[in-house]
Order: C-alpha cells, then structure tokens, then sequence
C-alpha cells in the first residue's frame, strides 16, 4: 500500500509517498537519488547494500520503510562530507578498490565495526566482515586498511 | 577551472556546476589529451574499466611520454568512438600490451607538436628545447613556459610521424606505483557505474525469461500485473531477427523475453510476481553462427548429474586428435606402468557484483547507450544490423564496471534495453536481478580431462596423453606445456552440445587446464620420486634445449624463470618450510607467466590458507600497485572459485539462484598473506588480468593433498573435504 513516510537520512528528514514495503535500498537508490548504496542481492547476502541505522551496520535491502520510523539512518553519502572519514581515507591509502562495486559496502560495515571495537584483531574483522563479499578479492587490502584506520583514531 | 563534467553527474548537479564555473577551452592534442590555456591537463582511457585498474594504467603510458607531473592530470573514461580510438576492448589481457606503443606514442606526439609550437613561438631549434613535469626549458635564454600556453598553437600542428619513444630505462613514471585514479570517487560512493546512471523521466525495466534451459516462451497474461502502482507496460522482445548472423560475442540463453516496465525498481520487481506466463519446452534450434557455420542449440531440460555422465562416456570414446608426436600408442603398450587420472569441474556463474544493466534511449534512428561493456564496438555492429541503423548512430558512454571477467564481452542486454526503450519510447534503464544474472547467465563451461602417463621400468616418464572435453566445449590447449616436452604425446578433445548458454570467464580453458594438468604433474612427480618444481623444470630444460614438435606456444626460459622465483621466494625445500602443507603450480595464458605456492592447514573441515607466494612474467610492469592487487584478487578469487564454485542444474532450472546458495569466498577465507613478485625484464608488457588467476587452482589441489592425504580430481574441491 503506497503511504506517506518521513524518514531520517544522513541528518536530514524525508517525506515519502510509497509503498510502505519498499525496502531502504530502492528508497535511497530510486527516490531519493543517492546511489551510494548498491544492490547486489537483494537477499541480505552480499552487503552491498549496508548502511548504519542509529550506527549499526544493517543491510538496506532487507528493511522495509515501513519499520524504520525517525530513527538515523547514515549512508555511504553522509560518512563525512569530504570523503575523508578515517576509514575512506585508510581506503585510499591501502588502494583497496578493484572495481569498486562493492566497496561503499565494505566501508559501511568497517565504520560500524570501528564504532563498536575500536581496536579489532585480525579475528574480529573476519567475522564481522563476512557478510560482505567482493568477487575482485579485495579481502586482503579491506583488512589492512581497517587495521591502519583503527590505529590512527 | 576544470568542472566535473562527469557525464554520470545527474542533470541537476550538472546544472549547478555550469553555473558556478564556465567550460575552459581545451585544446585537442591527439584523442587522448586535451590542454587548457592554463596548464591542466586530461587524458582520456580508451578502454572500458572493469576493476583492472586501466583507467590509471593506460593514462600514465601517455604521461611518460608527455612528460608531465601524473598526479596532476585529470583522467577521464573515453565514450566508446570509432573515430577516435582503435581498440575499445577490454579482454584477454590485451588492455596494455595493444597500448603499449600505442599510447606512449599518442604522448610522445604531442609533446613533440608542443615543443614544435614552443620552438616557432621562441624561435629557436627544437633541438635545444627540453621538458619537465609540463613546462617547456630552453636553458640558453632561460626561457619557460607551461604546456598549456602552447596548446593553442600545438593543436593546429600536424600530429607527426615516425615518433621515437623514450628507452626503458628513462622511464619516470612507469613501474612507479601509482593509486588508482577512481579511488576517491569510489570511496565517497559516487555515481560511477551503468547501476547509478539516472536522467528525467527515465524508466526501469526488468526482463522475464524461462526458469530453464531449454525452454521458451508459449503464453503470457499482463492483465493483473499491468494494474500494479507504477507499472508502464509489459511486453514480449526478441534479441535476434531469425536470420540475423550471430557475431562472436552474440550469445543470450533466451532469444525471447518479456519487458516489465515501471517507474522505480520497486514497481518494477512487484508486478514481475503478478506476470502469468507459460513456458514451453524450446524445439532445437539452428541459427546462423560465425564462420558459415550453424549454431545447434539442443532441446531438453539438461542436468548437472546427466553432464558428468555423459562427460565420462566421451572419455571412453575416441576424440578428435588434435596432435600427436612420436608413437605415443607404442610407448603405452610398451609402459611398465600408466598413471591415469581424470579431472572434472562444474559451470561457474560469473556473479559480477554489480548486477547486469544497461540505459537506453532511442529517438528515431538515434541510440544513446550507457553502461557497462568490455567490447562496445561489437554490440554496437549488433545493434546496428538488429535495428538497420547506421553503426554511427550509436552512442555508448562506458560506465565503469561493477566486474567483467569476460560476462561483460557479451552485450545482449544492451540489446535488449535498446529494444525496450524503442518500444516504449522512452529513456530506461535494464536492470537485472541477481537471480536473472545467475540463473540465466553465460557460464564456464563444464570441463573434463584425463591425463595419461607411460613410464618405463626406471620410472622414466615416456608418453603422455592427454584427452579432454566439456559442456559445451572442450578445454584443451593442444600446443601448450608439457607438449614439446616428450617424445611422445598424444592430445584428443571433443564436446557435448548443450543448451546451456556458456562463455569467456577469466582465463577461460586455462582456468581448467591449470587445475588438471599441474595436480597430474604433481602426482607423477611424487611417483618419480622427484621434487615437482625441479621436475617442471626438467621438463621445460628439454622444451627449451631440443624441443619436440614446432608449435609450441610457449617460451619455456620465460616459464621456468617463474618457476625459480616462486621457489626462491617461498623458500620452497629449505628445511625450516619442510613441515608446511604446500603446493606449488605454474601456467602460462594470455603471453603471460605465473606460477604459485600455496601454504595451508585443514582444521575440522576447514581451509585455512596461510600464505601465497605469487610469481609473475608479464613483462614491464608499468604500474606495481595496480599489478599487486590484481595479483591479489586473483589469487583470492582463484582459491574461491577452487574450493567453493560451482553451478549445478537440475531440469534445466540452476540450483543455485542468489548468494544465499551460491558459495563464494568470504572474509574469513581469503589467505592471511600474498606475496607477489614481479619477474625483472625488459619485455614489452604481456597482460596480467588472468594469467595469475589460473595456477591457483592446482596450487591449492597440491597443498590440500599434503594436508590431507588426498588427491583432488573433481572441482570444487571443499565438497570432498568431508
Ligand atoms: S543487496 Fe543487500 S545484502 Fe546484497
Ligand atoms: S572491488 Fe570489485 S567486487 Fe569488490
């Protein structure tokens, strides 16, 4: 059923009409432009998608508008404004990227990661970071840099 | 001031940016540079980006030869242009090696037209005039000036002739590691690929085609999904006229499909769910293909368990010989004893991470095409004959590429999307799901190959046969190591046709080769009594001394020089490495060498790999830091695909349909350290995006075996841990 919503991203409020089952993901990507945030499964399988509600990682595709209410969702677009979040920049300094595709994504989770544990160990960043996958193989590069953010909060 | 003219910005930023700032003049030098008056300088990358990182790489071999600060220049994706560039194809490893002349020529030209405008302007000899970091010296008068304030002048000059290029070893730039130039764009999650492209008014659109192979369409009822909220319209599309000679990257699993057309993806995927349709089991079908040749696509619903069967029977059977030297019937009568052993891997779904997607819009005989793509100028030539437009109505802009791995070199969904946008007048966008990627996709094929040795009563290797074949073709490289190696060697293929809509995925046939022939070698070695890098060695000694046969396509000295490094680097034998579960493989593909070691542990089941040592010939590497990854992400890619890949069918229907039952490798399982060593050479660049991709497979089946005991013949490898 096609509803009217008002929701909360990257610090500003949103008023919608749309189907109230849409999930976050086509919401950001097809209404509201910010095309940060990728599809890749639209399962909950892949975290292409992720993006933080109040700080947690959550996968955009698995959330229906109807459930998020004013709660703070941040995506990939209102990480820092610059771009120069700790992680971002670790990002570059590490030159994680292949293709890319994936990694606003991997980015998403690493900052929720931090949020939570600071100061991760080798083991913390595997499980946390399992849910998001990269056909390029990336994996390596992801974890150093999530290391070098880590160390230069 | 340089704008963003990014063509992916939205209409509305774009808007915005040209009001703040007006568009500088560039001047045109070659079709790769363009020079504004005051000094900035933009090189265009011709061929499409798919993560292989050209879009930094190809940009530097001009900068080397410009002569200019790279961390300067502004660098951005060329649209797709017959009249501009040669070779828009980004496949088979070629990006650098067809660029290398090319580009640092393009470079070199223009800095020689900026020089022969400094030397009219100044009035002095070219001769006496030099370059740095984009200025122009004459040390005489002590004179300078920028690039840019030549540029005017420099782009009314011919673009000259018979150009000498730097020697290597001036080189500045390349082999410097250099970040890729996208980063920050893809850090910040920017509008960069066909998925993000959005204009006003545009439309989306999926396509719905059979859940099998082997089937097409009979029926379909819109009514109800046509009255869901934003739906625009639901119709059938056919990719290919009856008669329409198919060109080489035109394959599609379904030649017919529907079109759902909507306002937002959401509609779109919603009123799919409300579609009737009836499908009906696809008569054989024979269609023009390449060559005069028919493609035959066989009717029926096939089955992963019926292809391993069948597989097994065309083993038994005579194949078609593809060489032989010596007598190597002779030598297996006369054996003393015969090891043989037979290798099998499954389809592999390409799973690119960014979904499937094309923009279109057609207006009159005008197309306009945005997306990802590794050969443009072949889907254009398709669209083109499809359409009965002139090839030259087509514009494509490359978006990059979520990953290619050769999925990308067929464009059919480009098709498809044209089609639709024409039928509905209207700019859209092509969207595949997940699921319509990997349950329709255009997969390796299934491989099969079994490997014959004749030994003689001193465990003296005195034949090989090798016989091998797959779904729908066979992986065999007849002329590749160990042929040339023996005396005797025989090599039979053959095929099994099937319906399955198969194509190029990363180093295809190597992918496979590499598996099969580097476990056999291992096992034989180990029969030897041999170390199995000194016993490639041996062999690769022989292929280079006295070898047998004149076609072998392969430079034995380039192989074994990846070979020592490997087992240099790993510290292979060396007494402290002595406990580790190891293996070691080499291969060469795409001009290029790589061979590898893998060291690993199996606990409760699970593979844990310690460290990969990576050893590479591909000649100059022109920029370390985009290689190293590659490298990398081959490695971590190959070592998935080994122990998780696979696409099983049952009834023509994919069991495998998303992520949640496709395993890829996570995380957890990539290796706690790659090593990646570049051999040192002054050889022209031979390609790097798959050679390293497939030793690792037989890397990992040789370290699994010292690990558990066990040999591995049957991909994927993890399945048989158990
Ligand atoms: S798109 Fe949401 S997890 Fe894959
Ligand atoms: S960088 Fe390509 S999928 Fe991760």
């Amino acid at each position: 059923m096609i509803k009217k919503f008002t929701v909360r991203i990257n610090k500003k409020s949103h008023t919608v009409m749309v189907d109230e089952n849409m999930p976050l993901l086509w919401l950001l990507r097809d209404i509201l432009d910010l095309k940060g945030t990728k599809y890749g499964c639209g399962v909950g399988s892949c975290g292409a998608c992720t993006v933080h509600l109040n700080g947690s990682a959550v996968r955009s595709c698995q959330l229906p508008i109807s459930v998020l209410g004013r709660q703070e969702i941040t995506t990939i677009e209102g990480l820092a404004e610059k771009g120069d979040h700790p992680v971002q920049k670790a990002w570059l300094d590490e030159d994680v990227a292949q293709c890319g595709y994936c990694q606003p994504g991997q980015i998403m989770s690493a900052v929720a990661l931090l949020n939570n544990t600071p100061k991760p160990t080798e083991e913390d960043i595997d499980n946390f970071m399992t849910g998001n996958i990269c056909r390029c193989g990336t994996y390596m590069r992801i974890k150093k840099a999530i290391l070098k953010a880590a160390t230069s909060n | 001031m340089m704008l963003g003219i990014s063509w992916f910005a939205s209409a509305k930023s774009e808007a915005i940016l040209v009001s703040l700032d007006a568009e500088p003049t560039w001047e045109q030098l070659t079709s790769y540079i363009k020079i504004t008056p005051d000094n900035v300088v933009k090189i265009f990358s011709p061929n499409p980006e798919f993560g292989q990182n050209v879009m930094t790489s190809l940009p530097m071999l001009i900068a080397e030869e410009l002569d200019i600060d790279f961390n300067a220049v502004q660098v951005e994706q060329a649209n797709y242009s017959l009249a501009l560039y040669n070779r828009q194809f980004t496949g088979g490893s070629q990006s650098i090696r067809q660029a290398w002349k090319l580009l640092r020529t393009a470079g070199a030209s223009a800095r020689q037209m900026i020089l022969t405008a400094a030397s009219q302007e100044w009035n002095v000899p070219i001769t006496e005039l030099t370059t740095a970091n984009g200025m122009v010296m004459h040390s005489f008068s002590g004179k300078s000036a920028t690039y840019g304030s030549f540029a005017s002048a420099a782009s009314k000059i011919q673009v000259p002739k018979d150009i000498v290029l730097k020697e290597n070893k001036n080189f500045r730039l390349l082999g410097t590691p250099q970040k890729n130039v996208e980063g920050p764009k893809i850090v910040k999650g920017e509008p960069l690929f066909g998925m993000d492209y959005q204009v006003n008014g545009m439309l989306i659109a999926m396509t719905e085609r059979p859940q099998a192979f082997g089937m097409r369409l009979k029926s379909f009822d819109p009514t109800a999904a046509k009255k869901m909220p934003g739906i625009v319209d639901i119709f059938p599309i056919q990719l290919y006229e009856p008669t329409q000679k198919l060109a080489m990257f035109d394959t599609r699993t379904f030649n017919e499909v529907i079109a759902v057309v909507g306002k937002t993806t959401w509609d779109v995927m919603n009123a799919r769910k409300a579609l009737k349709v009836v499908w009906e089991n696809a008569p054989e079908i024979k269609e023009p293909g390449m060559g005069g040749r028919d493609n035959v696509v066989p009717a029926g619903l096939e089955s992963t368990k019926k292809h391993y069967e069948q597989m097994l029977e065309m083993d038994k059977k005579p194949g078609r010989v593809e060489r032989k030297d010596g007598d190597p019937e002779k030598a297996f009568a006369e054996a003393k004893h015969v090891i043989e052993r037979t290798y099998t891997a499954p389809f592999l779904a390409h799973n690119i991470m960014e979904p499937t997607n094309t923009f279109a819009h057609v207006q009159g005989d005008k197309v306009k095409i945005v997306g990802p793509i590794q050969g443009p100028d072949m889907v254009a030539t398709t669209i083109a004959t499809r359409l009965g437009i002139p090839k030259e109505n087509i514009e494509i802009q490359l978006a990059r590429m979520g990953g290619g791995f050769g999925r990308r070199a067929y464009g059919h969904y480009m098709l498809e999307a044209v089609l639709i946008s024409k039928q509905i007048n209207a700019p859209v966008k092509l969207i595949y799901k997940r699921e319509d990627d990997m349950t329709a996709g255009i997969y390796r094929p299934m491989y099969q190959m079994t490997y014959r040795a004749a030994f003689d009563d001193k465990k003296s290797l005195t034949a090989l046969h090798i016989k091998g074949g797959g779904v729908p073709e066979s992986p065999l490289h007849a002329n590749r190591f160990p042929a040339g190696t023996l005396d005797n060697y025989l090599a039979e293929s053959w095929t099994i046709p099937s319906n399955v809509t198969i194509g190029a995925f990363r180093a295809p046939r190597s992918n496979f080769n590499a598996a099969a022939e580097q476990s056999f070698l291992d096992e034989i070695s180990e029969y030897m009594g041999k170390d199995p890098i000194a016993f490639r060695l041996e062999l690769l000694q022989r292929a280079k001394d006295n070898p047998v046969g004149k076609n072998n396509d392969y430079d034995p000295a380039r192989y074994m020089g990846v070979l020592e490094l490997v087992r240099d680097k790993s510290g292979w034998g060396k007494p402290e490495n002595t406990d580790k579960k190891r293996g070691v493989s080499a291969y060469f593909c795409h001009n290029s060498y790589a061979a590898q070691v893998i060291d690993l542990q199996v606990k409760e089941g699970q593979v844990i790999v310690d460290q990969v040592t990576s050893a590479l010939d591909c000649g100059v590497v022109v920029n370390p830091e985009g290689a190293k990854n590659m490298a990398e992400g081959a490695a971590i890619d190959g070592i998935g695909n080994a122990l998780f890949g696979q696409l099983t069918l049952k009834d023509g229907r994919t069991d495998q349909k998303n992520f949640d039952t496709y395993r890829m490798i996570r995380h957890n399982e990539a290796p706690r350290k790659i090593d990646v060593h570049f051999v040192q050479n002054e050889v022209d660049p031979t390609g790097l995006g798959e050679p390293p991709f497939p030793p690792i497979f037989g890397a990992m089946a040789n370290a699994l075996y010292k690990a558990t005991g066990k040999r591995f013949y049957h991909q994927p490898f993890a399945a048989q841990l158990t």
